[in-house]
């Protein structure tokens, strides 16, 4: 593996070929047979490159980052894995997840380090240290050994050491109570946290869950810091036993480990780096370095280990897009450097290009590294929340490493309406009474109806101990409700009672933990809108505060194990200290149904349609039911795989060897509890992978080791890892997956192979038939995939630990900016008490006026509440079409006007049209405010009626006018989230369309057009088709210009007809389009010169074949007089004096100018053409080349025409005969 | 008027290669007699087009424009008075507004620096008088006006046909008191594909269901027909009606600018998928 590396380093392999190589089995780079050979002898060693790649830069990184970050859980071997360093210290330990990255190679026993790394996943104790808390590590390390860049051994076994000691074995593992949290310097921790705030075991509910088989991601080093809260505990939990976990105990704990510190390093601050460093920084970066382009070692080395590694990551080759992400940012946000001694040591000369030298040798390489990743990955980064990408376009490193990428964050950032909150929904009231399925007729006897109802009570009693109990420290829910549980459900004898419980039970689990759209009004994605909107500014506030406090507990670094977070520990828990088969059964039988029903619900139930505007207030509701169903699929899959698979799983490692396979030979006869390669299929099939994947992820988290080895769950395995592979962000495509409904499956995806029991070769072993993929796949027209059901805000409530990557942002911000606090300083530590923000944010008036209509509608008839629904839905998106037909239509109609005033004022030019938008904009976008206002009154005004005429007549006065009321502000807050996003949006677009269609009006003639438009009020549109008369005047024409057979011909009168109905058509314009009329013009002006050339052949007499003269003037008339007052387009009249035209004058023997003549004249008088246009028109008729007589006459003709004086009428007319006599004659000549 | 499929077909028998000049309409005219000039106009045009269709590309090869270009240089050298491009058009059974096009653009090729730009070349075929050359001038005015199924001056007289027919459509709708959107309406409602007329009542014609109106100013034959639906009409369908209409409407001609919306020669196959809309088609006149 490094063999390829480093080839690639030398520059002997391209980049392209290696990832090709990566991708694809067989062929090598066509393009370089050079390449191809060298990478083709390497072939058997393919499937280790991208482990290899990622253990290389882990150990790589831990070498510049002494409190380091990503590497925490890796351990020894960091010096010995580089090449041609054989022979790290053996490791003994081969847990189930080491097989990840399969450690086959000789070379390196880098493979096992992603091990340690990768999930911290290793079970088996060892020697060499399996996990986390490098700081920590290195803080307590005793141990050195020899060698260069060793300070990683040294650090390695100790940290967990005392842990050992003091934990029972199965806590070892379980990393849920060890969670790998590397690098919190603890000086500083023990210090000065905890002075702000009481440190509360946040993740409590994670302790008592079962044994969450140790796992989970290094990484999580940096992040508890901008926890304050998590902060405390995280690292000392480490060595704790699960009991000791009362705040005493911590501290206890966090006394001793200082102590042990102390004695182990007296000088922590200068002489060992590993220690001194991470303190300092912790204190608020006195010695942060700044990172420098400019000092950035073998750049093009770095380069192009940033191009490989980012090709694996944009083709999916790496498991966890997210974490590489996460290890990525923690390169950019690295605070501290190697001392100098440690560059030297390995910096021998010759050994830059190849892995001997470290690749990481300054803070400058791992900026400049993270930077040239990231920006391979901006696509990803722009979709990530306004957050985190505020961070990033704030980060000083990313702007002086890359300004370009910083700029287009900062665009993205700008654009973004990604706003993401993770506040837990509040934890909802009781359940209401459902009347269907809760009644006697629903019970086979009185006692079976009565003992459900003493159990419903019994029920509610625990939770709300739970709820009131559950944050107390020293609690216990087995204590405490254990037994009151069991009696309760020893009750439950009847199957039929256990079904009642079950559906009860299930609707509380959906009601309490997926609500976003629930009590407290937190809908998805805009509950900080409406919130504001209506004045709830407070309450916004209480919210980001709370949040503040409360999601960190939700996560735990980039893949923390499954959990059940919130009210979803009680129901949890509930299940274990109930322990009844039948109870689980039935349970399971329920949880199946409801999978299977919301996992074939159609979705979305509209198709989308291109009609903007209101169209959009539906689209966001579908995208709303998205998400509430979404979420409760993996609510309910998540419970589903935990009942499933909770026989199998144990705390102790998974058999081996011939246990293995007998377990496997049973467990293959059990059927799947539910058949979820079925629904995987056809999800995958119809194009809903978006829907099916993500609640699938959920259930087979909870697999146990057996699970994934079993033929039935291969083949699942099989098709995402398919399908992950197939996902390539990078890949755009009409038909294909949206692109956060990729990141979504990616994440997902990613979290699941991170989890301890899915086997780590399982995802590098997995050939890459992604083209073999996409051909099974028959795609429907419009699969839920290819919608943009996925915002930002249900990305990262699936996948908190996305969140992470802030974190660890905002833990930079607060770090560098030298502030104490920084990220956490608007935190008041006074406000903190524990139970207060806990769990009820809503009690200001607004919160308890949504709970009061909540138990309002509890006390109705469910259709009650249908319908005030159906009514505030209806009518909140009439309001919005009422708005766009009355406000939005009358700005548009001022625009108009303002427009014209502007083009009168402006006069031809105009101005810049982008200009006079943006003006236009600026004085109308202000009077979108009036649509909230507007929008109120509408709601106010139309609701209640409607909720009148749907109730019976019979509802008391009371309830209707709640009702009513209700409905009122249902509609309200529909319309006016929708009006306060988008009303400005829609303004300027149809303001921009009201202004393009203006100046396309306008046209080139602006005054010309719209007064003479429209016929008589008495014409009743008989006159001939303009199709029809250009049809007609066409046919003469091409008569004229032949060829033509001796017999065709017009007649005079046909002549004169036509150009009478021409006059007609004129007049009426009913039919008269702008184009025809120009077509009309123009035919008619050709008409004439053909008239002036006497080209038109007459039928008659063989002998007279022309024109009388006489009759030719008076069509000439005709036509002048048409020009002059029936056209209202212009008449292209200088065509009469073209070459082409005035030449046909030269084949006419004799030729004969009096009609030309006259008919400039005619001109002249009419006003139609002014004697310098005709000047010049006669100017530029010289420049062509004509027969010497010919342009001789033409001298002639406009020496005459331009001598005439500009007489009066009367005098002109006397002139005429002379003129015309003097035309004849010269004609004659 | 309506015409029936075999009565189309007959006439569309006796245009194969017919140039498309004034005197092969008279033939035809001779040959129909019962048949209207604009119907006869209206079918030829369709199926000229679909005859240069086929074989346009052959005329495109850069060999052939060579040898056109030679040709013709070598007859307006003889006489430019002659009409050079309109006879070579015939001969080579091709467009003679197409063939002007074809040495105009050469013509420019070899006497401007820069290869010409489309608005260009299409402006010299709107106005001749624009083409630097006098001989070329008139021989690419004279294609031009000889031609009755292509150039400026048809395009222009099928838009016009178009415009007229959707006005006396609105007419005839108003008088019939039926509600209806027109073009701009749909427009300003965000449609980006609209039919002339959307009922915002549905009626039913002859038994079938109409949501809307489309007047078409060409043939409703078959071929046109189908590429017609393929472009525009799957996509009203996909956002106006469900239920689908078995009403292909045939050939109707408009008798003295009535439009008749009514429906004859039905043709298998396409009536199965048919849209609850309607065509009007019309016969150029």
């Amino acid at each position: 593996m490094a063999a390829v590396l480093e080839s690639l380093l030398r520059e002997e392999v391209s980049v392209a070929a290696v990832v090709r190589w990566i991708a694809r089995s067989t062929q090598g780079s066509k393009d370089n047979p050079g390449e191809a050979a060298a990478l083709s002898s390497l072939r058997p060693l393919r499937k280790e490159f991208v482990p290899f790649l990622l253990n290389f830069l882990r150990e790589q990184s831990s070498r510049v980052l002494p409190q380091g970050p990503p590497t925490p859980a890796k351990a020894s071997g960091a010096s010995a894995a580089l090449p041609g360093r054989p022979g790290g210290p053996p490791r003994g330990s081969r847990g189930a997840r080491s097989q990840l990255f399969p450690p086959t190679e000789a070379l390196s026993t880098a493979a096992e380090s992603p091990v340690a790394r990768r999930g911290g996943r290793r079970r088996v104790p060892g020697p060499a240290r399996e996990r986390g808390g490098r700081s920590l590590e290195e803080g307590v390390s005793v141990e050195s050994l020899p060698g260069a860049g060793s300070r990683r051994l040294r650090g390695s076994g100790s940290p967990s050491r005392p842990s050992l000691t003091l934990s029972d074995p199965p806590n070892l593992s379980n990393l849920e109570e060890f969670p790998p949290v590397g690098s919190v310097p603890p000086g500083p921790t023990g210090t000065k946290p905890s002075r702000r705030i009481n440190p509360t075991p946040v993740s409590e509910e994670r302790s008592l869950s079962k044994p969450k088989t140790c796992f989970t991601s290094p990484p999580i080093s940096c992040v508890p810091s901008s926890q304050p809260s998590a902060l405390d505990t995280r690292p000392w939990g480490l060595g704790l036993p699960p009991g000791c976990r009362s705040l005493q105990e911590e501290r206890e704990m966090l006394r001793k480990e200082r102590s042990k510190q102390l004695q182990q390093s007296p000088t922590p601050t200068c002489p060992t780096p590993e220690l001194g460093s991470p303190l300092l920084n912790w204190t608020g970066g006195l010695t942060d370095e700044l990172a420098d382009p400019a000092r950035v070692s073998s750049r093009q080395r770095l380069e192009l280990v940033a191009l490989v590694y980012s090709s694996c990551i944009a083709e999916n080759l790496v498991p966890n897009l997210f974490l590489e992400l996460f290890f990525v940012f923690q390169l950019l946000t690295a605070r501290r450097m190697v001392t100098a001694k440690d560059n030297d040591f390995e910096l021998s000369p010759g050994a830059l290009d190849s892995l001997e030298s470290p690749l990481f040798q300054s803070i400058h390489d791992c900026v400049f590294f993270a930077v040239q990743v990231l920006e391979c990955h901006f696509q990803v980064l722009s979709n990530l929340d306004k957050g985190t990408l505020k961070l990033l376009a704030e980060n000083e490193r990313l702007l002086c490493f890359s300004p370009a990428l910083q700029g287009r964050l900062r665009a993205a950032y700008e654009g973004s309406v990604a706003k993401v909150s993770l506040v837990m929904p509040p934890s909802a009231q009781a359940v209401s009474f459902q009347p269907e399925t809760d009644n006697r007729a629903n019970f086979s006897s009185d006692r079976a109806f009565h003992t459900f109802k003493k159990q419903r009570d019994v029920f509610y009693e625990v939770l709300r101990e739970w709820e009131d109990h559950h944050e107390e420290a020293g609690w216990d829910f087995e204590k405490g409700l254990g037994s009151r549980i069991r009696a309760m459900m020893g009750q439950l004898s009847a199957a039929c009672s256990h079904s009642h419980f079950v559906r009860l039970f299930q609707k509380q689990l959906l009601q309490m933990c997926q609500s976003p759209g629930g009590a407290g009004g937190t809908v998805l994605g805009e509950a900080p809108d409406v919130l504001s909107m209506l004045g709830a500014d407070k309450l916004g506030r209480l919210w980001r505060l709370q949040e503040r406090l409360v999601t960190p507990q939700s996560s735990g670094g980039p893949c923390p194990p499954p959990t059940f977070p919130g009210c979803q520990g009680f129901f949890r828990d509930f299940i274990l200290s109930a322990s009844s088969f039948q109870f689980n059964q039935h349970l399971m039988d329920s949880l199946s149904l409801k999978i299977r029903e919301l996992n074939g619900l159609t979705l979305p139930q509209h198709e989308p349609s291109d009609e903007d505007g209101e169209s959009d207030v539906d689209w966001q509701g579908e995208r709303r039911q998205f998400a509430v169903v979404l979420l409760s699929l993996r609510l309910l899959a998540k419970f589903l795989g935990f009942v499933a698979f909770l026989p199998y799983r144990g705390p102790e490692p998974p058999p081996t060897g011939e246990l293995q396979d007998s377990i496997l030979a049973l467990r293959s006869q059990v059927p799947p509890v539910l058949d979820v390669r079925t629904l995987l299929q056809r999800g995958l099939q119809a194009r809903r992978a978006v829907l099916t994947v993500p609640w699938l992820v959920e259930f087979l988290s909870f697999a146990d080791h057996v699970v994934p080895l079993l033929d039935y769950y291969q083949g699942i395995f099989t098709l995402l890892l398919r399908l992950h592979r197939s996902l390539v962000l990078s890949q755009e495509n009409e038909r294909k997956m949206c692109f956060l409904n990729k990141l979504l499956l990616l994440a997902v995806l990613g979290w699941l192979f991170q989890i301890p029991t899915v086997p780590e070769d399982l995802f590098f072993l997995e050939e890459g038939p992604s083209d073999a993929f996409e051909m099974d796949i028959v795609a429907p027209e419009h699969g839920l995939d290819s919608m943009p059901v996925v915002d930002q805000q249900l990305l990262y409530t699936c996948c908190p630990y996305i969140g992470e990557l802030r974190k660890l942002l905002a833990l930079w911000v607060s770090g560098s900016s030298g502030r104490s606090g920084g990220f956490v300083r608007k935190i008041t530590p006074t406000t903190t008490t524990t139970s207060s923000l806990g769990a009820q944010p809503p009690q200001t008036s607004q919160g308890l006026q949504a709970q009061l209509a909540q138990a309002f509608f509890h006390n109705q008839p469910p259709s009650l509440r249908r319908t005030v629904e159906f009514v505030a839905e209806r009518i909140g998106s009439n309001c919005v079409k009422h708005i766009k037909a009355t406000l939005v239509a009358d700005l548009v109609r001022q625009v108009e006007s303002l427009l014209q005033e502007q083009l009168v004022t402006q006069g031809e030019e105009g101005g810049d049209p982008a200009q006079l938008l943006e003006i236009l904009y600026s004085r109308l976008c202000p009077h979108g405010a009036q649509a909230l206002a507007l929008g109120r009154e509408f709601c106010q005004r139309k609701s209640p009626g409607a909720v009148r005429a749907l109730l019976p007549e019979e509802t008391p006065a009371a309830v209707l006018s709640s009702a009513e009321n209700i409905a009122v502000g249902l509609a309200t807050e529909k319309a006016c989230a929708w009006l306060s996003a988008n009303i400005t949006a829609l303004i300027r677009r149809e303001v921009k369309a009201a202004v393009s269609r203006t100046l396309r009006a306008q046209g080139p003639e602006p005054a010309a057009r719209g007064e003479r438009r429209g016929c008589s009020r008495a014409c009743e549109h008989h006159a001939p088709l303009p199709s029809h008369l250009i049809s007609e005047i066409k046919d003469v024409l091409s008569l004229a210009v032949g060829p033509r057979d001796s017999d065709e011909g017009v007649s005079p009168e046909h002549l004169e007809q036509l150009v009478c109905q021409l006059g007609q058509t004129l007049q009426c314009r009913q039919f008269l389009c702008p184009p025809a009329e120009q077509h009309l013009a123009k035919c008619s002006v050709e008409l004439a010169s053909f008239l002036v050339a006497d080209q038109i052949p007459i039928l008659g007499p063989p002998a007279q074949h022309r024109l009388e003269r006489g009759q030719a003037r008076r069509l000439l008339h005709m036509l002048l007089s048409l020009w002059k007052e029936h056209f209202q387009g212009p008449v292209p009249l200088q065509l009469l004096l073209s070459p082409r035209n005035v030449g046909l004058l030269a084949d006419t023997r004799p030729r004969e100018w009096d009609l030309l003549l006259f008919l400039l004249r005619e001109l002249v008088e009419k006003g139609l053409m002014g004697r310098m246009e005709i000047e010049a028109c006669l100017g530029s008729l010289h420049q062509a080349q004509w027969p010497r007589d010919f342009a001789e006459e033409l001298a002639t003709l406009s020496n005459l025409l331009l001598a005439e004086p500009h007489l009066p009428e009367p005098q002109l007319r006397a002139c005429e005969l002379v003129q015309s006599n003097r035309g004849t004659v010269l004609a004659q000549s | 008027m309506i015409l029936t499929k075999a009565q189309y077909d007959e006439i569309a028998q006796c245009l194969v290669s017919v140039p498309p000049t004034r005197q092969s309409l008279r033939k035809l005219k001779q040959r129909f007699p019962s048949q209207s000039q604009a119907t006869l106009l209206s079918i030829f045009s369709q199926e000229y087009q679909k005859h240069i269709k086929r074989t346009h590309a052959k005329h495109h090869t850069s060999e052939a424009i060579e040898s056109y270009y030679q040709r013709y240089l070598n007859g307006v050298a003889k006489n430019g008075a002659a009409p050079v491009l309109l006879d070579l058009a015939n001969e080579v059974d091709y467009a003679p507004s197409l063939m002007a096009r074809l040495i105009l653009e050469r013509f420019l090729q070899e006497h401007e620096e820069t290869p010409p730009s489309k608005s260009v070349i299409n402006s010299m075929l709107r106005d001749p008088s624009q083409i630097p050359d006098g001989v070329l001038a008139n021989q690419v005015y004279q294609c031009i006006v000889n031609d009755c199924c292509y150039g400026p001056l048809v395009d222009c007289i099928k838009h016009a046909i178009g415009h007229e027919h959707e006005v006396m459509l609105r007419d005839m709708l108003l008088e019939k008191n039926l509600s209806f959107l027109d073009e701009d309406q749909l427009r300003a409602k965000g449609y980006d594909k609209t039919p002339d007329f959307i009922l915002q009542v549905p009626v039913a014609v002859e038994g079938h269901i109409i949501h809307w109106i489309e007047s078409k100013a060409s043939f409703g034959d078959e071929c046109s027909h189908h590429a017609y639906l393929h472009d525009q009409f799957w996509s009203y369908w996909n956002r106006d009606g469900s239920q689908s209409c078995s009403g292909w409407s045939g050939i109707p001609g408009l008798g003295d600018s009535s439009a008749s919306a009514s429906q004859s020669a039905r043709i298998k196959g396409v009536g199965k998928h048919f849209l609850p809309g309607i065509f009007v088609k019309y016969v150029c006149r």
